[in-house]
């Protein structure tokens, strides 16, 4: 599903962001990426989402070959995932199901199709009632459960989620996990960046912790075990 | 298409102020532009006013009989450069002489004989209202036996040549410049709308939108202000042009033509403008 092999990502003026890091997330699994800020959680992510390029190594992502792929491929993979973020990225002046559709209407989905499409997703992330509403008005909860039907309307195969929980209260943070968690129940890969450990403790995943760009602890791989984040 | 045109009207909708800002700009400096343009025309039909009384005449010798004039006359009016000529007898000469020179009218009552000689008066086509042509019609003319002596004012006609020439020079790299400073300004317009909606591009890229995708909205909505702001320009145009008719000098608007060529440029100035500015961004992020 994903993979990278002895990938390093070098920044000329910051260093190396990423080191020789390898790891592999199976189809469907839950996985999280861990570390401080400045861990390369983010540039991991975004190796995988293309919108940044290895120095050296291999990514691959649900059989693309990243490496190889020229600029123009790439909307092709990005339409097989869902990406949210800390700051949601929704537009300002589109109401929830207008955010929704966006995604849909890019891709030359058929009109017709469109609206039960997103009505779907907003059912399943509960904002169904509120489809009509600005971001400005909602949330930020709210808003992240936009951005997660956002990212789940064109039936992706992984959900790339960075510190999705980052701006909300605990509270909210509980219902996003426990979304992530249904999603992944049926059948969508998860891979999600966070430094919050508490969040990983109540998900039975896969962890991949980084620290200073390497791989520090991987709990596919039996070999290491760091003593902070310990399952 | 309907999508393009949707996210079209919604940035027009969305950004009043901003699109209007864009349409002004576009209108005042191609307005500058415009206002060149008009200059343009009216020394180019100036000069060709002048042009217009661009003559070779050519004085026959006393006694030449009418049938060889008549056929000579229309011998010469095949000629190329030649749009028609007119045959002056000796007795409409001095009419015209008395019409035109009223001053010597006392001189003219008196004559006990004409003095003034017969001639053909050829007038040239408008493209060849210049020294060289009317050079070469003139040395064709005195090769005929029964003409005396070809005039056709040759100082004149090649200062005529040099104003043409300079109107022609400063025209053209005047021109260009008002042109390109169109062209930079509205370039700047539109890459303020581009990065306006930064945001949203780089949110249609994450969601998986193609470049080609992307670009189709705001090709479009340049397109528009061009065309927009093209029109504002004629409109602008035609404002001074009918002060300056009314106020200052007799002067001529665009052809309907001119206008719409000059709005098609707006356009197009729009949707080169657009095109580079979000070309430039997509490549940039």
């Amino acid at each position: 599903m994903i993979k990278f092999t002895s990938v390093t990502r070098d920044y000329p003026k910051t260093g190396a962001a990423l080191k020789d890091v390898s790891f592999h997330i199976p189809k469907g699994e839950f996985a999280f990426l861990t570390g401080h800020s400045g861990a390369g959680k983010s540039t991991a992510l975004k190796l995988m989402y293309l919108a940044d390029r290895p120095t050296s190594g291999d990514v691959r992502v649900s059989g693309f070959a990243t490496a190889r792929m020229s600029q123009r491929e790439i909307p092709r993979l990005r339409r097989r995932l869902g990406i949210v973020f800390q700051d949601f990225q929704l537009l300002a002046e589109r109401t929830a199901e207008e955010n929704v559709a966006f995604a849909l209407e890019v891709t030359g989905a058929r009109r017709a199709t469109i609206g039960p499409r997103v009505m779907r997703v907003l059912t399943q992330v509960g904002l169904a009632s509120k489809a009509g509403q600005y971001p400005r008005e909602l949330s930020g909860g709210e808003q992240q459960r936009v951005a997660i039907a956002r990212a789940l309307v064109n039936d992706p195969l992984v959900l790339l989620a960075d510190e999705p929980t980052g701006n909300l209260d605990e509270r909210a943070t509980r219902g996003i996990v426990q979304l992530l968690k249904d999603i992944n129940a049926s059948g969508t890969a998860v891979v999600m960046a966070t430094h919050d450990l508490d969040i990983v403790r109540t998900v039975k995943g896969h962890l991949i912790e980084l620290q200073q760009g390497a791989v520090a602890y991987d709990s596919a791989d039996d070999a290491a075990q760091p003593e902070s984040a310990a399952p | 298409m309907s999508l393009v045109l949707r996210e079209t009207a919604l940035a027009f909708r969305r950004a009043p102020l901003l699109s209007a800002l864009s349409v002004t700009t576009v209108a005042f400096s191609l307005f500058v532009f415009g206002l060149f343009g008009l200059v343009a025309v009216n020394i180019r039909r100036t000069i060709g006013n002048v042009a217009e009384r661009v003559e070779v005449v050519a004085y026959l010798k006393r006694g030449t009989d009418i049938e060889t004039v008549t056929l000579a006359a229309q011998d010469i009016e095949a000629f190329p450069e030649v749009l028609r000529v007119v045959h002056v007898t000796e007795e409409d000469a001095l009419a015209r002489a008395r019409h035109d020179l009223v001053e010597f009218k006392d001189i003219f009552q008196d004559l006990e004989s004409n003095p003034l000689p017969a001639s053909l008066d050829v007038r040239l086509k408008p493209e060849f209202r210049d020294a060289v042509h009317a050079a070469a019609v003139a040395d064709r003319l005195r090769a005929y036996p029964f003409i005396d002596d070809v005039r056709f004012g040759q100082d004149w006609v090649e200062k005529l040549d040099r104003l043409r020439n300079i109107a022609g020079a400063v025209g053209a790299v005047v021109g260009a410049a008002f042109a390109l400073v169109a062209i930079i300004i509205i370039g700047t317009t539109i890459r303020m709308a581009v990065l306006q909606r930064s945001q949203e591009i780089a949110i249609m890229r994450l969601v998986g939108a193609t470049d080609g995708f992307i670009r189709r909205p705001f090709l479009l909505e340049g397109l528009l202000k061009g065309l927009l702001g093209g029109l504002g320009a004629v409109g602008l145009c035609y404002g001074a042009y009918a002060l300056i008719d009314a106020y200052l000098l007799r002067a001529s608007f665009f052809t309907v033509a001119q206008a719409l060529i000059g709005i098609g440029a707006g356009g197009l100035l729009g949707l080169v403008g657009s095109s580079a500015s979000v070309g430039r961004h997509l490549r940039n992020v």
